[in-house]
Formats: C-alpha cells, structure tokens, sequence
C-alpha cells in the first residue's frame, strides 16, 4: 500500500471561520496506481493534493493521518515535511509555465536545489531524462523565457521526477493546454510510471474524459468529502453514487471541459463548507434523498475495489 | 538588446532637446522683457558694467533676428559650451562657476544613492523576515520617506551641529582653509561632508527598505517559490532567489527616484550652505542670476540623462530576460 | 461586496490610523485660521518668543505668531497637495487611458512623450519656471506641479487599460458600437477605480512635498504663507543657530505626518482593495 489516508481533515483559515475544505477522507493509494482525483472546484481536490505534499499558510491540519510506505508524513510540520518531499512525494504544479525562477538558468537552478537536497550530482540523470521527454541539454543552459509553453512543461515533469518519487502528484497540469498538448502530457505521465521513476500518482483534474483515458481508478470528491472511488472503466461506465452519475451523464465530449459550464446538468450548488449541514452534503441537489440521508452515509466497498458513500448504493 | 539601448538613447536624446527649447522658450514666451528685468534687478552699480551687460544679453538672446535663427543661435553656443555670463559672479562665464560646483553636489549624491540603495534592499529584505523587525521598521520607513529633505536636514544640523556641536553645519570646509591636499583640509571636508550626506542617506534609506520589503514579501509568493518550497528547497535559497528577483523593480525604481534624489541633494545644499549645485541655485534665484539657474538646469538635466543610461546598461546586467532580447525591459 | 470593503476598512488599522491623521490636519487646516483674531503675517507678540500659553508655537524673530502661520499653511499645503494631485491623477489618466486603450501608434506617441517628461527631473523643471514668474500663487503652483508630475500614474495605468482592454466586457461594449470615451468611462475606469485612487493618494503626497521644496528654496506663493515657506523663512532668518526649534519643528512635522499618513492609507487601502494581501 503505497499511500494510506486516514480520516483526513484539513481546514482553511478565514476572517468568517474556518472553512472544513477537507472533512475527514479515508482512501488508499496502490503501487504502481494512478489515481484520477476528480471534482468540482471546491470539491476539496486541490486542498487534499496540497496537504500531501504542503500546507499553505492559511491551511490547518485538524486531524487524520496520513501514510506513505508504511512512514507517516508530518504534514502539519512543514519543517519536518522537507524531507519527504521531492524525495517520496513529489508535485507537478498547475503553474507550470510560470513554476521556474526566471533569473537563473534552468541547469544552474537544478544544480543549486538538488545541492540543497544533499544530492551532489544529479546532472548525468537530468539530461538522461530530459532527452526521455524529447529536450535536448542544451536547455540547461537557458533562461526559462528562452523556452516555449510545451518545453516549460516538459522540464518542469523531468524535475519533479527526478528522484524517483513514491508518490507523484499531478495538479490541473493539462488545464492550461490545448488538446493536442494534453495529450501528451498524458502520455508522458504514464511512461513515468511504466519506465518505473515513479510509483503512484495521483492525477488531479476536473476533467474525468481525460483523466479516464490515463488512470487506473478514479476517485470523486463533493464539499469536502469522499463521493465515489471505483476502477476508471467502471466508473465512467457503471457509477453508483447518484452525483458521480449526473457528472459523468453531463460529461461532453472529450476535452472540453465541464467547470466552465457549471455543471448545467446538475441544479442546486454545493453546500457551503464554513458551516457543512450534517449528513450527505449532495442531499439538497439529490434526485434520491430520503430520510436515511440526514445521516452521513459511510464510505463503503460495494464491490471490489469500488466505494460509495451513499445510501442507495446497494 | 541593441534595439532595448536604441530605444532608451533616442528616448534620452529627444529629453535633452526638449530641455533645451524649454530652456530657450521660457524667458521669451514669459511676461517682460528678460534684458532689462536682469539689468534692473542685478546689483551692479557701474554705468559701464550695465551698459557691457546689455550689450552682452541683447546679442545673447538676439531679439533682433528671426526666431528661428535665435534657436540656432541658442544650440549653437550651446554647443561651443558657452552659457552666458553669471551676473551674481560677474564676469565670471557660467559654465565656470558650474563646473566649480558639480564635485561638491556629486560627492554628496553618488555615495548617498548608492549607499542607501544597497543599504536599504539589504535592510528591506531582513525586516521581511521577522514579524517584530516588520512591524517596527515599517513604520519608521514611512516616517523617513515622508520627511522632506530640509527639514530632516535642518533637524540634524540642529541637533547635531548646535546643540551637540560635532559637526559644522556650514560650508564644505572650514572657513580659515584654502582647498588642498592637507590631511587637515580632507578632513574638514569630511566633517562638513557628513551630515548632508547623511540626511540624504537617511531620507532615500527609508524609502529603499519599505520597496524591498514590499517586493519580498510579494515574490515569496510567487509560483517559482511555491513550486521550490513544495520541492523541499531550504528557506535560504529560496530568499536568495526572492531577493535577487525582488532587486529588479528596485533598479528601475532607482531611475524613477533619480529626480526626486538630486531635488532632495539641492535642498540639503541649501541647508548646509554647501557648494553645489543647489547652493548655485538659490544665489541664481536670490540675484536673478537666470543664466546661472538655466545652465544649472541644463547641467542638471545631462546628468540625469547620464545616470539614466548606466541604471540601463546595470539593468541588462542584471536581469537576463532583457540580454535574451525577448523581454520588455521596464 | 461593498459592504465587505468597508468591513475590511474598519478593521485595517493603517487605514485607520491615517484617515485619523490626515482628518485631524484637515479640520486645523480649514477650520484653524478662521479662529485665530490677526493674519499669520501679523507682528502680534514679542519677537523670539519660546511657546506659551499666547502663543502655542511661539514667535518668530518679528514676532510673528507661528501657530497661526503653522494653521494658514496646512491650509495651502492640502490645497497645494489636492490641485496637484487631482491634475497629475487627470492627466495621467487621459494618457494612460488612450495608450492603453489604442495602442498602435498612439500608444507608441504617447509613451514616448510618458518618459521623456519621466526622466526630467520635475523640480529642476519647476524652478526654472517659477522663477520667471513675478508674482506666484498657490493655484499656479499646483498646476504645474500637475502638470509634470503625472508620468508614472500614466505608465501605471496604461499597463492596467492594456490587460482590461481584451476582456469580454470591454470586447462586448466595443462590438455593441459604444464610443472610446464611453468605453473608457462606463468600462474600463469603474474596473480600476480603487486603483485610480490609490494613485491619486500617491500623488497628493507627492505634490506636497515638491511644493515644500520649492517653497524652501525660495519660490513659494508670493500671496500666501505655506509650511514650506516656513522653513524657508526659518532657515533664512537664522533660527538654526538662534535656537528657536518651534519656527522649524512644526512644519516640517506637519508635512511629514501629512504626507507620512497618506503613505499608511495607501498601504491600507491596498489591503482592503485587495483580498490577496487581506488574508496575511
């Protein structure tokens, strides 16, 4: 078991209270797994992928453990949390393009972070793998600016690998991309995993279609809690949890995606997390809700390897 | 890069004419006539030395011809390094008093700029570390750059100079000296030296430190500290990167700041009664000296032009966007 | 959304703090003169006398009352600071609006002329006028203080135009036939306005302490007393070396906390513009 999350809560700090982002999740990662993390923005996603790997200021770690290969991560520590990361855990940011120190050349910025993380020369490696990924070394001696969209990219997924992460977590990386791009990126994701430099991944997206086509499972998120986990085929095809059913209903064709047209298919909005009603939180926009629901369903395995929260699940 | 210089130089050289013609047009284009309020206004009592003056500005402006040819004129005298005759140092050229007075106001404006720049973006970029630091540095950087100039001059030298009597508060150097290579005349000039210097410094330092700070705490939050700080990188370099990019908006910040810097070196001047180019000044305005006050202008002008082009060329050096030719330099 | 703002508002303390500041000099400075009996040129007491209970700032060597000369010149220091102010904030929003809104060879023009006004040191600029002028007032101060002050507030806000101008709004109003001003008026400046007024903040600190400046060197108002003018006669008249602190401490105190506080607000005003900076 690769990573094992534990009834997991991690709040946000605002001047209105503390907003529960994430309200108690308990999942497991495999070796050798891709996990698709899939939910609307405010679904919690992208708080649970950052306290993987790091708090940010205004996040507070309110209870549940996390573990990586049998080691917990201290993930409240952040000092603590040092050690972990690039070497177990590891992230390729949203922010590609922009995730490079503009003044320094991309080689010598490596050399200096790899030096910083006690590894002396890792320079042979970093040009193996970037010409893995199709860049010649000769990128190494340039400026990020000096660099298209695609090549940013391209480096950025070569560094974040570099020291073979257990855990590798992709954050929105193809949200900025063209189809075409996508693609590829996709692509390069999974050779990560089949040439081995990384074990699990966990692919966070809003975007099931593309998701669908690279990961083993998918997992779906709604206010802050688990909605459904299930193998990506059967997902797509057979989904069990009434929300993951309407979102995959509404799924468009390939590529374009579902956020921007918030989510037509589905009436009502999400609760608000400041102050979470009790029970299921997808009740209120439940075609489904009876009287059990006032009850927080548990999130539990109705076939191998599938989970649901939901009452009607059976 | 060749088209980021060529840009800035055209820039430069059409400022520089600008300056000229503004030079040129303002005693004609305003109210009175310039010879004879000058004449009138000058304390020279010899029939003989007015009658020299009048004959001397009324060719200096040469009212008699053309417009246009009165401009050529202007440039081309301009150009000969002729800018009239002081009326407050008669006949002393004016050019000569000015080149008399440029070490003074350069000596006190190099070392107060650079110094506070280093000081205040090493000091700057230190309080934005610490919380308790912040919050007293802060507010003393606002105080400090709100000062103006002469008063926080006027303080020290109160301070200072009368009540705790270390330092002069007059001159460039004491009074019973003749300029030379003495130690004793160095170091009256360093006495005298000091406290303008150091008003100047101190007014620029709050200013520097408050923009460092500021420009810290915002690339701290950039994408490429957030993508080090996820990769496990030490506080220590990522600071050394946020520094270093944070250094950029300050370089370009140091050129907009020049005109308000040597305006802050002119006052100070006149605080301390100290030779330069602020001191020309005042005497120019205190005795309708307004070829003194336009060839000071023009002085001035030109060297900002100068100090404008190594902040360029400082700026390619360090930020390699602009070497790479594809970025807009700011 | 509003109400959030002010919500903000009330609890940024640098706001807070400057708002109270710059009240407190507001009121002394329109509401002073009016109680003070004689005029702040005057020769009303004793000459050279320390404060008292007469005179809160004591004389000066004519003995002139300070206080009332200190109250007179906050009045033309706001004034000064205001016209000034307003005048580079509306020049700098014409220019940088057309630039950024056109673009093309207007924009080319007009940041040329932009940093040619940007890099002449506007003081230097401003003595070689005033000096020509006979006899000078605080409106004519202020407007060319306005006059050469404008630049940056102008590159500011050309960056901001250019990064509205594509947006869908903008783009919606262009193609439904709305005219350039109006797009600018209706569009792009309500879009930017807390932006527009922290630049206007910026710039009435600005043209006060240039206005100081000039005053001391000795081409103030020829019509008024100002707190620069204080300095100047302070300094002129020796008060240095005769030790009278009071002629020279409290103008330059007043401009200092005058200017100083508009700086605070500014910084607070940011923080409750901008949520980003809200949540450290």
């Amino acid at each position: 078991m690769a990573l094992k999350v534990t009834d997991l809560r991690v709040y946000y700090r605002t001047l209105r209270g503390e907003v529960k982002a994430l309200d108690g999740v308990t999942f497991s990662v495999a070796d050798g797994e891709i996990m698709g993390l899939a939910g609307e923005s405010g679904s919690g996603k992208s708080t649970l992928a950052k306290s993987l790997i790091r708090l940010d200021g205004r996040m507070r770690h309110a209870g549940g453990t996390v573990e990586l290969d049998g080691r917990e991560l201290p993930i409240a520590d952040d000092r603590a949390m040092d050690e972990f990361r690039f070497r177990e855990v590891s992230l390729i940011p949203q922010y590609s393009m922009s995730a490079l120190n503009p003044t320094r050349k991309i080689g010598k910025m490596v050399g200096e972070l790899l030096a910083a993380r006690g590894v002396p020369d890792g320079t042979a490696e970093l040009e193996r793998r970037l010409e893995l990924v199709g860049l010649s070394k000769d990128v190494l001696g340039r400026y990020p600016i000096e660099l298209s969209g695609g090549m940013k990219q391209r480096v950025v997924m070569v560094v974040s690998t570099l020291l073979d992460p257990s855990l590798l977590i992709a954050d929105e990386v193809t949200s900025a991309l063209d189809v075409s791009s996508q693609k590829a990126v996709a692509t390069t994701l999974l050779g990560f995993r089949d040439h081995g430099l990384v074990t699990s991944m966990m692919v966070v997206t809003h975007d099931i279609s593309l998701v669908y086509q690279i990961a083993d499972t998918i997992l779906v998120m709604y206010a802050g809690r688990l909605a459904e986990k299930a193998p990506a085929e059967v997902l797509v095809t057979a989904p069990r949890h009434p929300y993951t059913r309407q979102l995959v209903a509404a799924l468009p064709e390939v590529g374009v995606r579902y956020e921007d047209r918030r989510l037509t298919g589905i009436p009502g909005n999400p609760p608000s997390l400041l102050d979470p009603p009790g029970g299921c939180r997808f009740r209120d926009r439940c075609p489904l809700a009876f009287e059990q629901c006032a009850e927080q369903p548990p999130f539990a395995e109705v076939a191998p390897g599938h989970l649901v929260a939901c009452w009607k699940a059976e | 890069m060749r088209r980021y210089f060529g840009r800035k130089l055209l820039v430069y050289g059409l400022t520089f004419f600008v300056a000229v013609t503004v030079n040129w047009m303002i005693p004609r284009f305003m109210p009175g006539d310039p010879v004879q309020s000058m004449l009138s206004r000058a304390n020279v009592a010899q029939p003989a030395a007015v009658e020299a003056m009048r004959v001397h500005y009324t060719a200096m402006f040469g009212f008699d011809l053309p417009l246009w040819r009165q401009y050529l004129n202007f440039w081309g005298s301009l150009l000969r390094g002729d800018l009239g005759i002081s009326i407050w140092l008669f006949p002393t050229p004016v050019t000569d008093v000015i080149v008399r007075a440029v070490p003074y106001t350069l000596g006190l404006l190099i070392p107060s700029i650079l110094l506070s720049w280093v000081a205040g973006n090493r000091f700057g970029a230190f309080a934005a570390r610490r919380k308790w630091l912040d919050n007293t540095v802060l507010p003393l950087g606002y105080v400090l750059t709100a000062t103006p100039y002469m008063w926080l001059a006027i303080l020290l030298a109160w301070a200072l100079g009368i009540i705790a009597g270390i330092f002069p508060v007059a001159g460039a150097y004491g009074f019973d000296l003749q300029p030379s290579w003495s130690w004793e005349f160095v170091g009256s000039l360093a006495q005298h030296w000091f406290l303008p210097f150091a008003s100047l410094f101190l007014v620029a330092f709050g200013g520097w430190a408050i923009g460092m700070r500021n420009m810290i705490i915002y690339e701290l939050e950039a994408d490429y500290v957030n993508y080090l700080r996820a990769l496990g990188a030490p506080t220590r370099l990522v600071r050394r990167y946020a520094f270093r990019n944070a250094i950029l908006p300050q370089v370009t910040g140091l050129a907009l700041q020049l005109g308000v810097l040597v305006a802050g070196a002119l006052v100070t001047e006149i605080v301390f009664s100290y030779p330069g180019l602020g001191h020309l000044i005042l005497q120019a305005i205190q005795n309708q000296d307004f070829f003194l006050l336009q060839g000071t202008f023009l002085f001035i002008v030109i060297g900002v032009l100068i100090a404008n082009f190594v902040i360029d060329i400082a700026y390619v050096l360090v930020d390699p966007r602009t070497r790479t030719g594809m970025g807009e330099a700011a | 959304m509003r109400s959030e703002a002010l919500h903000f508002a009330l609890r940024n303390r640098k706001l807070v703090v400057g708002t109270v500041v710059i009240t407190v000099f507001l009121v002394a400075g329109v509401v002073g003169p009016m109680t003070i009996g004689h005029k702040p040129a005057d020769y009303v007491g004793p000459a050279m006398a320390p404060p008292s209970g007469e005179f809160w700032f004591g004389t000066t060597t004519f003995g002139q009352d300070v206080f009332a000369q200190f109250l007179y010149g906050l009045r033309s220091t706001f004034l000064v600071g205001v016209l000034g102010g307003v005048l580079a904030s509306v020049v700098g929003m014409v220019v940088g609006f057309v630039a950024g809104y056109r673009g093309g060879w207007v924009d080319e023009l007009l940041t040329m002329v932009t940093n040619i006004v940007l890099v002449l040191p506007a003081l230097v600029v401003l003595l070689i006028v005033n000096a020509y002028l006979g006899v000078r007032s605080v409106g004519v101060q202020a407007l060319f203080i306005g006059l050469t002050s404008w630049p940056w507030a102008a590159r500011a806000i050309r960056a901001q135009t250019f990064s509205l101008r594509s947006r869908d709004f903008v783009d919606l109003a262009r193609l439904s036939g709305v005219r350039t001003p109006k797009i600018i008026l209706r569009e792009i400046a309500p879009n930017m306005s807390s932006y527009l007024f922290l630049t206007f903040i910026l710039l009435f600190g600005s043209a006060i302490l240039i206005a100081a400046s000039l005053d001391f060197i000795g081409l103030g108002p020829t019509d008024s007393v100002s707190l620069g003018l204080m300095l100047n006669n302070a300094a002129r008249w020796s008060a240095l070396q005769l030790g009278m602190w009071w002629w020279f401490v409290p103008p330059g105190a007043g401009i200092t906390a005058i200017v100083g506080a508009l700086y605070v607000m500014n910084v607070g005003l940011d923080e409750v513009f901008n949520p980003k900076l809200r949540e450290m």
